[in-house]
């Protein structure tokens, strides 16, 4: 192994790393305040490409106006999807919002189907994102650098408003206890809809990027991410959100090494993040940066 | 100031409260004492919301509350220091205080609160950073009195604060009390300890299975026979 193809993968596993981080910051966000599993959070992923696809193709948006319209359409999908599915079964048992959320997931999907056609659809080219830049011996596709800088600069913004807003002290309250955040007068309702409005807008925001850099769309294509990303927040520790970060960036640096370095097992790529998931629950349950959860009896 | 009449409420079959009615004048101690499972907690959730009477209704200064949302209720002026304290583990002290004032926008007047309630409470300003779950039991009940002071209330609602304190700090939280009330503010108190209660509270009320049974000025009620044998263990 040459040196410039460890730097080449390097890049490669940094751009992937963050962009499982930013997907994983949406599990992690709500599970934070709700205790709940959004499974629907990939199929939100894959609905903010196809809005930005359609916006630029069939409403010839320019790119940039594209995607800032379909991250905002996905922010509010996320909210209306949060009213719908979840806030209704807000006093149920866990289980009932679990369940809610798996149909959630196969509903989109399946629409999805039927909405945007079963075939793949492929994004038009963008030279900002799809030029190839030579840095020495290492080629790398321009957007694969915009991604880690978009997730560090994303990943500050939200650890300063949660640390550092009153917003952000009412979702930490309302994470911790909903009845006890009710009497300090936070409006409950609004901070859970805004905390998934934050998880849905990133969750398309890592839509558009993603299809920057794999540019086929279709209709399945939040499940495996989905599915990747959801491990990222359990190992980086679920409901911390630079445990998120940590774990994205873990899982896309493993997945792209062990590809490089032991190409046979490629056929395998996806089956390391469920191993690595493994392996860190039999070793620390409550994920890298998790905190223990003592049980009282 | 606040109107309890014939409040009910049903948990599924259980009929927790069958029909309560009392007052809570302006500038008085009141206190409602019973045993565990009597509705005390279940009255004082009502009064803010958390908990749907199934009948009757909850008035605040004549205007009718009992159907509001907690967080519109809170804005009203009364607040509820709950039941095992409840304060936010994760976040610091000062955070706590800062959320009992969540409401409130004059930023001035919340720092001027978190003033007092460091001079009314010292060993909270000693642990201002710390996090509130590493903080002793009176501690914690020091900072869920504050917290819930930090929103200047008209009517401040206490469900067992001495509930698992050495007695000391339960002279000094019931102390405090009796000042807090003295400064003006309207005192509903809860207790399982009755003698502690009566002894500072206006008037009285004993709840037993989810009705009033017995209800006169704090001082009668202690020296009532009744509730010297149940609530007081004495033997007569």
């Amino acid at each position: 192994m040459e040196l410039s193809t460890f730097f080449q993968q390097l890049t490669n596993a940094l751009s992937l790393g963050s962009l499982y981080a930013l997907i994983a910051i949406g599990y992690t966000m709500v599970y934070g305040i709700l205790r709940l599993i959004n499974f629907a959070h990939g199929d939100v992923f894959m609905l903010g490409a196809y809005f930005a696809f359609y916006a630029a193709t069939s409403l010839a948006m320019p790119w940039w106006v594209a995607f800032i319209v379909a991250i905002g359409l996905t922010a509010i999908f996320g909210m209306g999807l949060e009213r719908v599915a979840y806030r209704p079964l807000r006093d149920s048992p866990k289980i009932s919002v679990m369940i809610s959320a798996i149909g959630a997931s196969f509903l989109i999907e399946n629409v999805g189907i039927v909405v945007f056609g079963g075939r793949p659809k492929s994004f038009p080219s963008i030279p900002l994102f799809d030029t190839v830049l030579h840095l020495g011996p290492v080629s790398v596709l321009s957007v694969s650098l915009f991604i880690p800088v978009i997730t560090a600069a994303i990943l500050v913004a939200l650890l300063w408003i949660v640390n550092g807003t009153k917003t952000g002290l009412a979702m930490r309250a309302v994470s911790t206890d909903l009845d006890a955040a009710r009497l300090m007068a936070i409006d409950v309702n609004r901070t859970i809809s805004l905390t998934f409005g934050i998880g849905s807008l990133l969750a398309g925001l890592g839509g558009i990027m993603w299809t920057m850099k794999y540019p086929q769309l279709n209709p399945l294509m939040g499940v495996m991410p989905g599915l990747k990303c959801f491990i990222a927040a359990v190992i980086g520790g679920i409901g911390n959100i630079p445990g998120a970060v940590l774990g994205g960036f873990l899982l896309g640096v493993l997945e792209i090494m062990i590809v490089a370095f032991l190409p046979e097992l490629t056929g395998y790529r996806d089956a390391f993040a469920f191993v690595l998931l493994i392996v860190v629950l039999l070793v620390k349950p409550s994920g890298l940066l998790g905190k223990h959860q003592a049980v009282k009896v | 100031m606040l109107r309890i009449d014939d409040l009910s409420v049903h948990y599924g079959g259980i009929h927790a409260l069958q029909g309560i009615s009392f007052e809570v004048p302006e500038g008085k101690i009141v206190t409602l004492i019973g045993a565990n499972g009597a509705g005390k907690s279940t009255t004082l959730k009502s009064v803010v919301g958390l908990v749907k009477p199934s009948g009757g209704s909850i008035s605040l200064d004549g205007e009718r509350v009992s159907g509001l949302a907690t967080r519109d209720i809170v804005r009203r002026g009364v607040v509820l220091a709950p039941e095992g304290r409840r304060i936010f583990p994760d976040l610091s002290t000062e955070e706590n205080l800062e959320l009992g004032a969540f409401m409130r926008d004059d930023k001035v007047g919340v720092a001027a609160d978190k003033k007092r309630m460091y001079a009314l409470f010292p060993r909270l300003e000693e642990r201002r950073k710390q996090k509130a779950g590493t903080l002793s039991g009176g501690e914690q009940q020091m900072l869920a009195v504050a917290r819930a002071l930090m929103s200047r209330p008209k009517l401040l609602m206490m469900d067992e604060p001495s509930l698992g304190l050495a007695p000391l700090i339960v002279k000094m939280i019931f102390d405090i009390v009796k000042a807090i009330n003295a400064e003006g503010t309207t005192i509903l108190l809860v207790e399982q300890n009755a003698k502690a209660a009566l002894e500072i509270a206006d008037f009285g009320y004993v709840l037993e299975t989810g009705r009033i049974t017995m209800s006169g000025p704090g001082r009668e009620l202690l020296a009532d026979d009744g509730v010297r044998r149940a609530y007081l263990g004495e033997s007569l």
